[in-house]
């Protein structure tokens, strides 16, 4: 059992989550912000591999992906660094980019150096199902990883199912037809999706993500799922603070 | 070997369909459709009457004397340029707004470069009376300032794209972006044979109009059907796609994609794919691609606006890959020159991305038996500017 599934299985309903990418704000600002968000109990942290051409993300994301390529972040920098701290880190990580990066870096050596920086999980939203069913599962469970997959207002029941029992971790519960960091409220149209899903009974737990941003729409998401994810109001926080540790210890939205 | 697309989308090891599962309805609405659509009595009725009334085709097969005396070997030149909007990207986008009619969508969103594809799109909305958005690089914008004018006229509102290299590339980033936003009523009319399947095999389809033509005026001509040698340019290669089309299986026929080499392949200014490229992921397909070692996508060059992408549709990939098609590239001032050369010789002025097919003629060593067909895609009225300040230049000498 992965450290994630523990996780799930201990904690039933707001367990909380927050994305940011890997290199941004600076080079170096990776595992203190994995190290205040442990100190600060959020149960697990996405971690963005900044991509040039993310296409399911908003500006927030996109800028914060930019400037941490201008500070030099890649995946051998990355790894280096999650492996480095490996032992001071316990709070369980998912990797989340595009399917080019892995491939580009090699499938095996990417789930080898995952392996040994401790990731278990990975979300790479334009891998589909049916490439993954069929190129990728049995290598990535060769190395004890595991994917997670997207649903959106739009995906059929058929296909739910069909995810539901694709996964292993949880299913992320895209918010509403957006791209990262758009609506800022929850309509009734989403509530009524919201429990569409709920009533599926599936055998995953479930995270709503995009368009997360505070107290309030973290409340209102984890009435219908187990958790809720907080990504591009994260990054905005990180990128308008000057302490942005010490904003990240003030900021609660779980209590 | 097989050239034309599998029953999941590949050519060979390229294609595909890597999209976020927010995009899945929309792919899968039109990967189960379009074949019976565009094959439906109906669709081709009224798809080969409006190219006929309202495009005015076909266009001519035109042998350019003058050009084929200077390069010893006949010369065809597909007369693309002649086109209702000056290119070839009419013939997709007036068969893709069928489709988006067929399948009941309101709203029609595009990418363009050069700003041709905006214009064909914009031109059609008009035509159907739909609501039209275009995405283009605020740099394109800038070196393409006609179209964009051309497509206001037309009642398209144009965003510009301001990530990335703010080109073509960004400008397809956007559109998919905004198409994510709005899966319901809008159509993404995709103007060349990239994106996820069934994109590069619908637009390819569309455009094939271009070789069945080809094929019947060559016969007429000249008693034979097939040429020795079919030359178009690539950047997404569309124009070239419809140009290969009905060839692609006949071995005798020499295919060559001619890609923009920038200030040169030995430069980081080029956007010649297949040179420096290698596999990886493209706006959902699994093509060539210029890339870093971290799978980070290289900002391509290249002074022409439609040939500035650094990726191939992946049936291009797989022609490469399997040498069905020869790559050959020319350089900026090549496909200047080019282009003058033709207006001196011909009367005519070519787009610079199909200046850039002009530019191989004379890399080639002909046989004696050579039959040249050149897709001359686009006319040049919207790089005037551009070969302006080349004349100007030149003239200062």
């Amino acid at each position: 059992m992965n450290k994630l599934n523990k996780i799930f299985k201990e904690k039933k309903n707001r367990i909380s989550s927050l994305f940011f990418t890997a290199g941004f704000p600076s080079l170096d600002s990776t595992i203190p912000i994995l190290k205040t968000l442990e100190k600060e109990k959020i149960d697990f942290v996405e971690v963005g591999m900044p991509y040039s051409d993310p296409m399911a993300d908003g500006e927030t994301i996109q800028n914060s992906s930019k400037i941490a390529l201008e500070n030099g972040m890649n995946l051998d920098i990355l790894f280096f660094q999650l492996e480095k701290a490996k032992d001071e880190i316990s709070i369980p990580m998912v990797l989340m980019g595009y399917l080019n990066q892995v491939l580009k870096y090699g499938v095996d050596k990417f789930c080898e150096r995952c392996k040994a920086s401790g990731i278990e999980t990975m979300i790479l939203p334009d891998l589909p199902i049916f490439e993954y069913e069929n190129f990728y599962k049995e290598k990535f469970e060769k190395y004890g990883i595991q994917s997670v997959f997207l649903i959106t207002p739009q995906t059929s029941e058929e296909r739910i199912r069909k995810i539901d029992a694709l996964s292993e971790t949880f299913i992320y519960v895209v918010a509403s037809a957006s791209i990262t960091g758009v609506k800022s409220e929850i309509s009734e149209k989403q509530i009524a999706y919201f429990n569409r899903i709920k009533e599926m009974k599936l055998k995953n737990p479930t995270m709503i993500g995009f368009g997360i941003s505070n107290k309030e729409t973290f409340d209102t998401a984890c009435e219908y799922a187990n958790g809720a994810i907080i990504g591009s109001a994260f990054i905005k926080m990180i990128s308008e603070s000057k302490d942005y540790l010490k904003e990240i210890s003030n900021w609660n939205f779980t209590n | 070997m097989k050239y034309k697309v599998d029953k999941n989308g590949y050519y060979g090891e390229f294609g595909g369909a890597f999209i976020p599962e927010l995009l899945y309805p929309n792919i899968e609405e039109l990967a189960l459709n379009y074949e019976r659509i565009i094959s439906s009595e109906t669709f081709q009725k009224k798809y080969i009457q409006l190219l006929k009334d309202y495009v005015g085709r076909p266009t001519p097969l035109y042998f350019a004397k003058r050009l084929s005396e200077k390069y010893h070997v006949p010369i065809y030149l597909k007369r693309e340029d002649l086109n209702h909007t000056g290119a070839h990207k009419i013939n997709n986008t007036i068969g893709q707004i069928l489709i988006a009619k067929h399948l009941g969508k309101k709203r029609i969103i595009a990418e363009t470069g050069a700003g041709q594809h905006g214009v064909a799109t914009a031109t059609v909305c008009a035509l159907m009376n739909l609501e039209c958005v275009v995405y283009m690089g605020a740099v394109d914008i800038e070196r393409q300032a006609p179209n964009v004018a051309r497509m206001k006229m037309l009642g398209a509102t144009v965003i510009p794209a301001k990530s990335g290299s703010q080109t073509l590339k960004d400008a397809t980033n956007e559109a998919i972006r905004d198409w994510i936003g709005n899966p319901e009523d809008t159509y993404y009319l995709i103007g060349s044979v990239v994106g996820p399947h069934p994109y590069p095999d619908m637009v390819a389809k569309l455009q094939s109009v271009i070789s069945e033509e080809i094929k019947a005026q060559l016969l007429e001509k000249t008693g034979t059907e097939f040429p020795t040698k079919i030359i178009a340019c690539v950047g997404g290669g569309s124009n070239a796609a419809g140009a290969f089309y009905h060839f692609l299986e006949n071995k005798n026929v020499e295919l060559i994609a001619v890609e923009a080499a920038g200030k040169g392949i030995e430069t980081k200014e080029t956007a010649a794919t297949s040179q420096i490229g290698d596999m990886g992921i493209l706006h959902g397909s699994k093509t060539l691609l210029m890339q870093d070692e971290f799978g980070q996508v290289i900002e391509p060059y290249s002074i022409s606006a439609g040939l500035d992408y650094p990726g191939v549709g992946p049936l291009h990939a797989h022609l490469f890959q399997s040498k069905r098609a020869t790559f050959l590239n020319a350089t900026d001032t090549e496909a200047l020159e080019a282009a003058l050369e033709l207006t001196r010789l011909e009367g005519i002025i070519p787009a610079l991305e199909s200046a850039h097919a002009l530019a191989v003629l004379s890399k080639i060593n002909f046989k004696k038996d050579d039959v040249v067909v050149l897709n001359l895609s686009g006319r040049g009225d919207k790089d005037l500017a551009t070969y302006q300040k080349y004349l100007e230049h030149e003239q200062a000498k």
